[in-house]
């Protein structure tokens, strides 16, 4: 903003007549089948602490890959201090100045934090007492406190997380990406971390920041941009929202229109887990004393931002992995100690998060596809033998009911969209006549027809007694489909919702612990 | 569809072609910078073979094929078994220490002596199986340190029960008695030289193979653990199990390496008894692409290249491990090969999948902004 005084001078207002540090401008990349951006713009003012935040599986990651010039964008334009750029690979996006901070880090254990910040940096400053000046000048100039000769193998996690950030300010970025930074800190390390990043700032260095942690981008962003379903949704001032309406814009706001469904839900108890607990690495538990009965006929949906528990909730149930306590009941039969195959065996169904790691063989034809998870079971096999023709039939079959689109069952599971992948899973996983159904996602990266075909099969199996686990980041689909709804939030489940009555508000809020 | 299939048979033969062709060029590249008379050589190498050498190949690429099937089965699920060399040896030696003794008579004595073959083969494989799902060792580490063991190992057996005939300087096992030789077959004509009887076994490991792995659930499961680890985990498959059996199984076949050479060449197991043919099974086993009738082929051409550089020497001069140079540039070239087809293949098959399913009627709405 310019303010022409009473002298006629012109007064520059910091930052206004500067170029953008970097602007996005109509940022798209597509998947086979798949579109992970759409049209994503938004611009980062120099010197500024600037917020992406977004679910999981919303687009972040890939977003920031193109700026970091890990993945190219199909379209669109990547400006930079009011310069173009086109990035190819992570030395040309450190070439314009962006540095990226990874959630992992990548730090070699056995060396040196000077080994370690000069390698592949060896012609900035060498490898010797130049590179250590420079490195004690970086610390002591933002404050880092990293001490060049320490070894990584005995630094913690705070310090490392430093190391990481100083490694990319040595390498001359004046714009620092940190993907999810906070994921590995405990709280005092968060503060510390904010107060690097507001030294970085002060220094006019330019922070774009990833999170879906609400609270803490309310506390420590200058500005946050929303992503939902691979788009910029709203660029907002932190001052102006709540968390709650924070959690509205990135998961939808817009209720469904209410379900004039009937009630299917029964008093047998089919799927009933008591005091389930699973133990962390080294911390806090995973989960903590989960306790929940879901009956015939149910939809029992569980809310929450991902990393909270539900993946090893599932894993738990599905027999992938093993409680450190609790009891899990399929009906009346204690399933806690089966193996997976057992478990789907007695009419378990599931519908993992992660379709191409953990659903389908991309490389092999979609028949055998079909019959993954269920080739102990007819028509797939008979006595120990495959049964090629029984697979195949059945497989068409699925393929018409479930609208598969596809010119064959013999091309592999990698030519077919994402949405067409799901409903062969989702028919596949309906087949076999499941009493539960462990859904996660089912509808993830589904185009709105087959999402609503998916929800009336699931509609229609919960009629003949289907007990069902929905876990989704949707919250429409949650409260369209769910007959009770639970939140979880750092491995603890919440009390019941009623999807009825229940708002957008009052899910993101119990599911950011924003309350 | 069929037009499809047919390209996809086409692009898949044109990797190996590919790859010979590119071992061509750069072997005469080698001649030449050498000095070596490149005409020559390639005229002593692809002359026909003359009977005798026919049969030589025959029998060669017999052993190689057990060699590679071996290879294979841990191949097809991503479990890669370096100790097949190994496998063999003690395998060998032991049924070769059983069968010389002839306590029992002629076919019984061969048949448990296979046996014994199968199950020591199948034990020093599962011991790098068992480190795998026990302790997380690495079946390459491990496999690679128990074919150093057995070489060591069986050296040292050797000359305990050594055959020691006064005056003789070789170390032999007992030669097996010849009620439990196994004879040859006369394929070929215009020699008197036979083709192991055990080619018939070759074919048959080659033909259970088949269809264990692609005929059976236990196929299936462990095709699938080998496609994609963790959907098979979702699947129901037991991992574990599933490489310990893998291990047994890749062991046993490996294990019967050494039978045809055995019982039909050697009668006994000594310091002479041919070695490296675990590894030459290895790049057998990936000129093939782990399948049956891929691998009877590589392990034929193999055995060609061997058999006729045994003439270079003598013939153009040129020394005859050149032929090494040529198979390793094969291998080389023939997995960038497959890797290149394989992607061509998916971008084919994607753009066709794409294409037929836009000219159907009531084509699908495009996908929206998903994920």
């Amino acid at each position: 903003m310019c303010v022409i005084t009473d002298s006629g001078q012109t007064v520059v207002d910091a930052g206004s007549t500067v170029a953008p540090a970097v602007e996005l401008r109509g940022i798209t990349k597509r998947y086979p089948g798949v579109v992970a951006n759409r049209d994503v713009t938004f611009s980062v003012a120099r010197g500024t602490v600037h917020a992406i935040v977004g679910e999981n599986g919303a687009g972040k990651s890939t977003l920031m890959k193109i700026l970091y010039g890990v993945q190219r964008a199909d379209e669109g334009t990547i400006i930079v201090d009011g310069a173009e750029v086109s990035l190819h690979s992570p030395s040309d996006a450190i070439e314009v100045g962006i540095g990226m901070v990874f959630q992992h880090f990548m730090l070699a254990d056995n060396l040196t934090v000077l080994e370690n910040v000069v390698l592949g940096a060896e012609k900035r400053h060498g490898i010797g007492d130049r590179a250590r000046a420079e490195i004690k000048r970086i610390s002591g100039e933002y404050n880092l406190g990293v001490r060049p000769d320490d070894l990584v193998a005995d630094l913690g996690v705070g310090r490392r997380q430093r190391v990481e950030i100083l490694k990319v300010l040595y390498r001359g970025a004046t714009i620092l990406i940190l993907d999810e930074p906070t994921a590995v800190l405990v709280p005092q390390e968060v503060d510390e971390l904010f107060d690097n990043l507001r030294e970085l700032k002060s220094e006019g260095l330019t922070v774009i920041f990833i999170s879906h942690k609400l609270d803490e981008v309310l506390s420590v962003a200058d500005t946050i941009t929303v992503i939902r379903r691979g788009t910029t949704v709203s660029t907002v001032d932190p001052k102006s929202v709540t968390s709650r309406q924070l959690a509205e814009l990135m998961v939808g706001s817009e209720l469904p229109s209410p379900s004039t469904e009937e009630s299917t839900v029964t008093d047998r108890p089919i799927l009933t887990i008591t005091d389930l607990s699973l133990a962390g690495a080294d911390g806090p538990d995973i989960l903590n004393d989960i306790n929940v009965t879901i009956h015939a006929g149910e939809v029992l949906g569980i809310a929450g931002v991902e990393g909270n528990g539900q993946a090893e909730l599932v894993e738990a149930i599905m027999g992938m992995r093993d409680p450190s306590s609790g009891r899990i009941l399929l009906e009346d039969k204690d399933i806690s100690d089966w193996h997976t195959r057992e478990i789907r065996e007695a009419g378990v169904g599931y519908i993992p998060e992660d379709r191409q790691r953990h659903a389908l063989l991309l490389d092999a034809p979609l028949w055998e596809n079909a019959m993954l998870g269920h080739q102990t079971q007819v028509p797939n096999v008979k006595g120990v033998w495959v049964d090629a023709a029984g697979a195949k039939a059945d497989t068409e079959r699925i393929l018409a009911e479930y609208d598969v689109r596809t010119p064959s069952i013999h091309v592999t599971a990698n030519s077919l969209s994402g949405g067409n992948q799901q409903k062969l899973i989702v028919g596949r996983e309906m087949s076999h006549t499941p009493r539960v159904l462990v859904a996660t996602h089912p509808t993830r990266g589904v185009d709105v027809g087959a999402q609503a075909a998916i929800w009336d099969q699931i509609k229609k199996a919960r009629r003949e007694g289907l007990g069902v686990l929905l876990i989704s980041a949707d919250l429409d689909e949650l409260i369209g489909l769910s007959d009770t709804i639970r939140v979880i939030l750092r491995g603890q489940l919440s009390g019941e919702f009623d999807p009825d009555v229940v708002t957008a508000e009052d899910l993101g809020a119990a599911m950011t612990g924003a309350s | 569809m069929n037009a499809t299939n047919l390209r996809k048979l086409g692009l898949a033969l044109a990797a190996p072609a590919l790859a010979i062709l590119v071992a061509f060029m750069v072997t005469s590249v080698v001649l030449l910078l050498a000095g070596d008379p490149v005409v020559e050589v390639w005229t002593q190498l692809l002359t026909v073979p003359r009977p005798r050498l026919v049969v030589a190949i025959i029998n060669g690429a017999t052993v190689y094929y057990l060699s590679a099937i071996a290879v294979a089965i841990g191949f097809r699920m991503n479990l890669f078994n370096i100790g097949v060399d190994g496998q063999y040896r003690v395998a060998a030696f032991a049924a070769a220490v059983f069968a010389g003794q002839g306590w029992l008579p002629g076919p019984l004595n061969i048949f448990v002596s296979l046996l014994i073959a199968v199950v020591v083969g199948g034990l020093w494989a599962g011991l790098a199986g068992w480190l795998k799902v026990s302790r997380g060792v690495s079946e390459v580490i491990s496999t690679i340190m128990l074919n150093a063991i057995a070489t060591g190992l069986v050296s040292y057996l050797l000359f305990k029960v050594a055959d020691s005939t006064v005056g003789s300087n070789v170390t032999n096992t007992k030669t097996i008695p010849v009620s439990s030789q196994v004879p040859g077959f006369s394929l070929i004509p215009g020699t008197p030289n036979k083709v192991y009887g055990f080619i018939l076994l070759s074919m048959l490991i080659g033909v259970g193979y088949w269809v264990v792995l692609n005929k059976t659930r236990f196929g299936f499961d462990l095709r699938a653990t080998g496609r994609s680890e963790t959907a098979a985990v979702a699947s129901g498959v037991n991992v574990k199990r599933m490489v310990m059996t893998a291990m047994l199984l890749s062991g046993a076949v490996a294990g019967l390496v050494g039978m045809p050479l055995l019982f039909g060449q050697d009668f006994s197991y000594g310091t002479t008894f041919q070695p490296g043919l675990g590894f030459a099974g290895i790049a057998i086993a990936l000129l093939g692409r782990n399948h049956p009738a891929g691998i009877a082929l590589g392990a034929l051409l193999w055995s060609y290249l061997e058999q006729q550089s045994n003439g270079l020497q003598i013939n153009v001069g040129v020394s005859s491990e050149l032929v090494f140079i040529i198979q390793g540039v094969i291998v080389l070239a023939v997995v960038i090969a497959y890797e290149v087809v394989r992607r061509a293949g998916l971008r084919m098959e994607q753009r066709n999948v794409a294409r037929q399913l836009s000219d159907q009627p009531g084509s699908p709405a495009p996908e929206g902004a998903l994920v």
